[in-house]
């Protein structure tokens, strides 16, 4: 079958393999022919080709919740699961996920293959903080729990390590209670960037806090933004509120034309919004749907950039140069005649132990734009800023990033391979992303 | 509600529990694997089931069937919907040359399914209320080529649906015979997967649907019942030349 990450770019040929549970995922892995390298996928929600190889191991009916602790907390449940699933569940109960990344089909695998985090980095990390163990298949098919006292070192591979370690069978996470499932929302009109990181620094008690930027104004209008602040209200109300688009099925049903999303389309529909949520009340109580998963109101929105898909580019660095780093990175963009039409800024909390995660203390800035050949060129520019700043890109988002930008924007890559050789010599798990940075090979 | 699902392992029945269980019902399951169904028992009273029993048993030993039934009507004292899941999709080659292979998918996908609802129908009768649910298939609606012995069974258990849904009219209990198209499931897994295949999500919605409603004959998508009237009404003389 054909198949690609959400971004729509790449596109290779796979088979796909479905294995009906645990067992019969150990029985595939431990039989697996020696040519061949296989990668652990879930929802298909990573943006470029880290879950894609020859063979896809798909976690879609490893999909059972295995067991709820509510005195402790504590969520066991197959990697298949998808994180909305999750909550359909614990919030009826008065509890929630304490990472959510912006799209709910993630699967529990995924969002701790990628340690995925959300609006509330940092103050709470990443979503690997919350998980207490995995079970993993590693390649000889053996099923090995590890956890921070069991396995350590193959735990913080494994967060974080893009699948390369094994395939995630389960997985146990604490959960955090709340007061209600809706969100009393905040937002702030930032007219510059400037501006913008003081809102992001004044408000850094905020449990979620994530800014909107109109990446196409230029000149004294660079990076007008909006920040937008949640709290969990406190009105014990625990519904699973609806959005509109998914009660109508709202959906693009396939690929629109690229040209539809050019500079001049982007720049109204920025500059509208923009205007918009100036005039817009500055307070406002949204249900979690609404609140953390906006996008998932169409589905197939990755469509929208025509059939040759697109490319994520989410990068950070640390705070000392963000506004510089920043600066210089929307302006190159705009030197360069491209622009992305979904910008999003968000400061990090402190990294974590997990040897490829992508969270570190500083800010992150994430743009899209439409593949085209001339984009290429704009991104290893960037790749160049965002070396010079210290910073590195996201491994669950990237399509293109060279194996020299990647072994010295992860430092910890030598500790990673030392681990994965020990337990995966042979390289069965290996995706054409780890190709392309020399992990595998 | 109280709702006894047979072949519960199976990808439809699974989907089809969880829409019971987030309902809050109780359930009882019936199916071939053991730790298959403890698992399964687990993720619904995790997904709010009210409470979730199961038994173990091998539908094609049919002595079991009645023993099996009792208990599970114990178990939840009284049954509102009976819903049967299992079945086997068998290599079409293999069984026509083998009558042996071809008696045993015909028992799993026809015989066992006549053995549960004779063993159901006096004790619905005896309730005066419920639905009785089987999912067939639309492999049943003409004999192809490439699958006939598969549609052979479902056929079967579809005509003896017909009749059974008059005789219990009388005593306010409905038959919904389900027929899904294309399942994307792990019984499917060997085939590659193109428009017209559905998830075991979206049938288990309209199986579910479809019971409240007290339907009776339900295409799963609906679109399936155009194409198959299109399959029906072709003549005979050029479908027997026809290998799809």
């Amino acid at each position: 079958m054909e198949a690609m990450g959400w971004g729509r770019y790449p596109k290779t040929t796979a088979e796909l393999i479905q294995p009906a549970n645990s067992r019969a995922l150990q029985k595939f892995i431990a039989s697996q022919k020696k040519s061949a390298s296989c990668i652990g996928r879930g929802s298909g929600r990573s943006y470029g080709d880290s879950a894609l190889a020859e063979q896809l191991v798909s976690s879609r009916f490893l999909d059972n919740f295995l067991e709820l602790d509510q005195q402790q907390n504590v969520l066991r449940c197959g990697a298949g699961v998808k994180l909305g699933d999750i909550l359909k569940i614990c919030i009826p109960r008065g509890l929630f996920l304490p990472v959510l990344p912006g799209a709910k089909a993630v699967s529990v695998g995924g969002a701790i293959a990628a340690d995925v985090h959300g609006k509330n980095h940092h103050l709470d990390g990443s979503f690997c903080a919350h998980v207490q163990k995995i079970s993993l298949v590693l390649a000889s098919g053996e099923l090995v729990t590890c956890s921070e006292q069991e396995n350590p070192e193959l735990f913080r591979a494994t967060c974080g390590g893009m699948g390369l370690t094994g395939v995630i069978s389960d997985a146990t996470l604490s959960l955090d209670s709340i007061p209600s499932s809706y969100i009393n929302q905040r937002s702030l009109i930032a007219n510059n960037l400037a501006e913008c990181f003081e809102h992001i620094e004044d408000n850094a008690d905020s449990k979620y806090s994530v800014a909107w930027l109109d990446c196409l104004a230029t000149d004294k209008n660079l990076g007008r933004s909006v920040l937008y602040l949640g709290e969990h209200a406190e009105s014990k109300n625990m519904e699973i509120d609806t959005m509109y688009g998914e009660r109508f099925g709202l959906g693009v049903p396939f690929s629109t034309p690229s040209f539809l999303l050019n500079k001049t389309t982007m720049s109204a529909f920025n500059a509208s919004y923009f205007g918009a949520q100036k005039k817009k009340k500055r307070s406002t109580t949204l249900g979690y749907n609404n609140y953390f998963f906006p996008l998932d109101r169409i589905s197939n929105w990755n469509r929208l950039y025509g059939s040759k898909g697109f490319l994520q580019y989410q990068f950070v660095i640390p705070s000392e140069s963000a506004l510089d780093c920043i600066t210089t990175v929307l302006e190159k963009i705009s030197e360069k005649g491209k622009g992305s039409f979904l910008t999003v800024l968000k400061k990090f909390g402190e990294s974590n132990e997990n040897l490829l995660s992508f969270a570190r203390s500083g800010y992150t800035l994430t743009l899209d734009f439409k593949n085209e050949p001339t984009l290429f060129s704009l991104l290893e520019d960037l790749d160049r800023i965002v070396l010079a700043h210290d910073g590195r890109l996201y491994l669950a988002k990237d399509a293109r990033m060279s194996e020299e930008m990647f072994k010295k924007s992860y430092p910890n890559w030598e500790k990673f391979m030392a681990i994965k050789n020990k337990y995966d010599p042979k390289n069965r798990f290996a995706s054409l992303q780890s190709n392309r940075l020399g992990l595998t090979q | 509600m109280k709702i006894l699902i047979i072949g519960a392992t199976s990808a439809i029945a699974k989907a089809s529990a969880r829409i019971y269980a987030e309902l809050g019902c109780s359930l009882h399951l019936i199916a071939r694997r053991d730790d298959q169904l403890a698992l399964l028992a687990s993720d619904l009273l995790v997904r709010g089931a009210s409470t979730v029993s199961h038994s173990v048993l091998d539908l094609n030993k049919f002595a079991e069937h009645e023993k099996i039934l009792d208990a599970a009507f114990t178990e939840l004292g009284g049954i509102d919907i009976a819903l049967i899941c299992h079945g086997s999709l068998p290599d079409q080659e293999k069984v026509e040359q083998n009558f042996k292979q071809a008696q045993k998918e015909i028992n799993t996908n026809g015989i066992s399914i006549i053995s549960l609802l004779t063993e159901l129908t006096p004790k619905f009768i005896e309730q005066q209320q419920g639905s009785i649910a089987v999912i067939t298939s639309v492999a049943g609606d003409r004999g192809r080529q490439p699958n006939f012995v598969y549609g052979a069974a479902k056929s079967l258990v579809s005509t003896y649906l017909q009749g059974l849904r008059g005789k219990l009219l009388a005593y306010n209990v409905n038959i919904v015979d389900i027929r899904p198209g294309l399942v994307d499931s792990p019984m499917t897994a060997q085939f590659p997967k193109g428009p017209l295949w559905s998830s075991p999500e979206c049938i288990a919605q309209k199986i579910v649907k479809s019971i409240r409603r007290g339907s009776h004959t339900v295409y799963a998508p609906g679109y399936w019942r155009v194409i198959m009237f299109v399959v029906s009404a072709i003549p005979e003389f050029i479908f027997k030349r026809l290998k799809f």
